[in-house]
């Protein structure tokens, strides 16, 4: 892959970088690093759901492993929060080898891998709702000690570019393998599964590697949303809504592309949060707008916001390499 | 321990409440058979059959049962037009893209019903709500009985319509061959808007059973559609006997899973079926291949 695939990342990138210096709005600030923290879920469900054509509806499980991991970790073993990070990490690709050695070894393809997807989210939400070491219904309080050994800042700039930062090396990452033999397997894969087979590609291993990669990245935006928050329970952690955001926005931004679940986050909650700055605070209203964009997307623009650039600025789209 | 008595009333009331769960996954396992989508929008469509029947007796006065009769024909014309003018024209013959429109209509209904209601929980409670029959030694609720009934008499009506009506043969022949069942001049376009119909004209029925025991809120579909979910895969995705029977069989095992485990782990019992069919037998008991 030549360097230029990575220019888009870098302006990008430092675009959002720089928020910091010219607003210090607080509700620009929580949209920003909520969003951020989504993009980093989505770019997980991305190279599993976009890149390798394995449409999971239960991302939640890869979510609430990392907030849980993280939390649990840290107050009941007293880890640091940077070395409970990386045990996050691998917990997540660990849930995502078991989920995927179990359900791709059985054959589940289409709509049942997102039913079993789903049902594995659900289970962890009942069992943490009821284990004494996630807290039960009452959930986590992780203990409020700013100090970057804690992965918590007393700016809120600071914890902006942690998440940018991770958001940068998810794009990295998935840049990188957009270039490579593995990231065309994928694609292979996700085309014609048989086809794929059959000219020699090792199926269950790629399908392996992609759902362990998108469990760990997914994890590690748990881990951030604890470290924000500094609470956690089984709703949140596990809950249905954290599948479909880390679902929609990749398709929103584009299915499968690097930029897409960037692009696809911030363009669904810059619209949630015009359409409450019009309709006013009534509860659901912004998702009844996610769920008109997601059937107007699927309908009409199936390739998303990027699609919609290539489609009518191709020159435009080949320089910036979508 | 507990005692016999305890057990088969338990066995007892969760067949019961499994016969209005077999009703409502009747609904998606036709859709299923007929159109090869799961229809995730299913469980939201409950919830505001729900909300329908809960503002027809609070505003109108109507009992649950009887609002029956006139839901079931209002969310037949529904569906149908939903299926008609949303999901049939944005499908595109592409399954998983069928999946996300269904998806993004349960998260509008899903919404529509919060900002319209509130997330309140509301529910119709009568006399008849905590009225029971003695049978023997055993306590049995009225209303899950009423249930019970409601949901063999829909099945049967649904077998009749499937077995002895040119409409019934119709929805049989595409379920089995869509090329060929248009090329005999059956317009497919309508079978499929009429299957989806009765989809949900029956979970407007089991609406109408479940409202004098049960509460709504307007995330209360989330709770019946992965049981709904549970009972199709395992009864054979497009299966009806197979939906009947596992509507049961997980009436019976939430009901049991509850008693023996408690209330906040009743469920997992269901999750666990879930998932070990989908990994030993993903055809279900009764289905076609997958």
């Amino acid at each position: 892959m030549k360097l230029s695939g990575y220019i888009p990342i870098a302006v990008v990138t430092a675009a959002l970088a720089v928020v910091p210096f010219i607003s210090s709005s607080n509700t620009l600030f929580n949209f920003m690093v909520m969003s951020l923290i989504i993009t980093l879920a989505a770019q997980g469900w991305n190279i599993l759901g976009g890149v390798a054509g394995q449409t999971s509806f239960g991302h939640a499980l890869f979510f609430g492993v990392g907030c849980y991991t993280a939390s649990i970790l840290q107050v009941h073993v007293g880890l640091n929060a940077w070395v409970a990070f990386l045990l996050a990490l691998l917990a997540g690709a660990a849930a995502g080898f078991i989920l995927g050695f179990l359900s791709f070894r059985a054959g589940l393809r289409g709509s049942y891998f997102a039913l079993i997807t789903l049902a594995f989210a659900e289970l962890m939400r009942i069992l943490a709702n009821a284990s004494e070491w996630t807290g039960g219904a009452a959930g986590l309080l992780l203990k409020l000690d700013p100090g970057f050994a804690n992965m918590q800042f007393e700016s809120r700039a600071s914890f902006l570019w942690l998440a940018l930062a991770f958001v940068f090396v998810g794009l990295v990452i998935s840049r990188a393998i957009a270039g490579s033999r593995f990231g065309a397997h994928l694609v292979a894969v996700r085309e014609n599964e048989d086809a794929a087979r059959a000219l020699g590609v090792d199926v269950l291993s790629v399908k392996l590697k992609a759902i362990s990669l998108s469990g760990a990245m997914t994890a590690a935006a748990g881990v951030l949303y604890v470290q924000n928050f500094l609470y956690i329970d089984a709703n949140i952690g596990f809950g249905v809504w954290i599948s479909v955001e880390a679902l929609l926005a990749p398709l929103v931004g584009g299915r499968g592309l690097v930029l897409g679940p960037l692009i696809g986050t911030f363009t669904l909650h810059g619209l949630g949060e015009l359409t409450k700055s019009f309709a006013g605070r009534i509860p659901g209203i912004d998702l009844m707008v996610f769920a008109v964009v997601l059937i107007g997307v699927v309908a009409f623009a199936s390739g998303g916001v990027l699609g919609l650039v290539r489609r009518f600025a191709p020159r435009l789209a080949r320089r910036i390499a979508i | 321990m507990y005692s016999p008595t305890i057990l088969i009333e338990a066995m007892i009331n969760g067949l019961l409440t499994g016969a209005i769960y077999a009703l409502i996954a009747l609904g998606l396992t036709l859709v299923y058979g007929v159109l090869h989508i799961i229809n995730f929008a299913h469980g939201a469509i409950l919830a505001s059959a729900m909300f329908a029947v809960w503002g027809l007796n609070v505003l109108g006065g109507i009992d649950p049962y009887l609002s029956i009769l006139f839901l079931a024909p209002v969310f037949f014309a529904l569906g149908y037009g939903v299926q008609r003018l949303i999901i049939g024209p944005a499908a595109k013959d592409d399954d998983g893209n069928i999946l996300l429109i269904t998806l993004g209509l349960s998260i509008f209904i899903e919404n529509a019903l919060l900002a319209g209601f509130g997330s309140d929980t509301r529910s119709i409670s009568s006399d008849f709500s905590f009225s029971v029959v003695e049978a023997g030694p055993f306590l049995i609720s009225s209303p899950r009985l009423v249930g019970f009934a409601g949901s063999l008499v829909v099945t049967a009506l649904l077998w009749f319509i499937m077995s002895r009506t040119d409409a019934g043969k119709a929805i049989r022949a595409v379920a089995k061959e869509k090329l060929g069942a248009s090329l005999m001049g059956i317009d497919v376009g309508h079978v499929y808007a009429l299957t989806f119909g009765l989809g949900c004209a029956a979970l407007a029925v089991a609406a109408g059973l479940l409202m004098p025991t049960f509460y709504v809120n307007p995330r209360v579909g989330g709770a019946f559609v992965n049981i709904a979910f549970t009972i199709v895969v395992l009864g054979g995705m497009g299966s009806i006997p197979g939906a009947m029977i596992g509507g049961l069989l997980i009436g019976l095992v939430e009901s049991l899973s509850g008693l023996l485990l408690g209330e906040s782990l009743g469920q997992i019992g269901i999750f666990i079926i879930f998932i070990l069919v989908l990994l030993l037998k993903p055809t279900g008991l009764f289905g076609a291949k997958a």
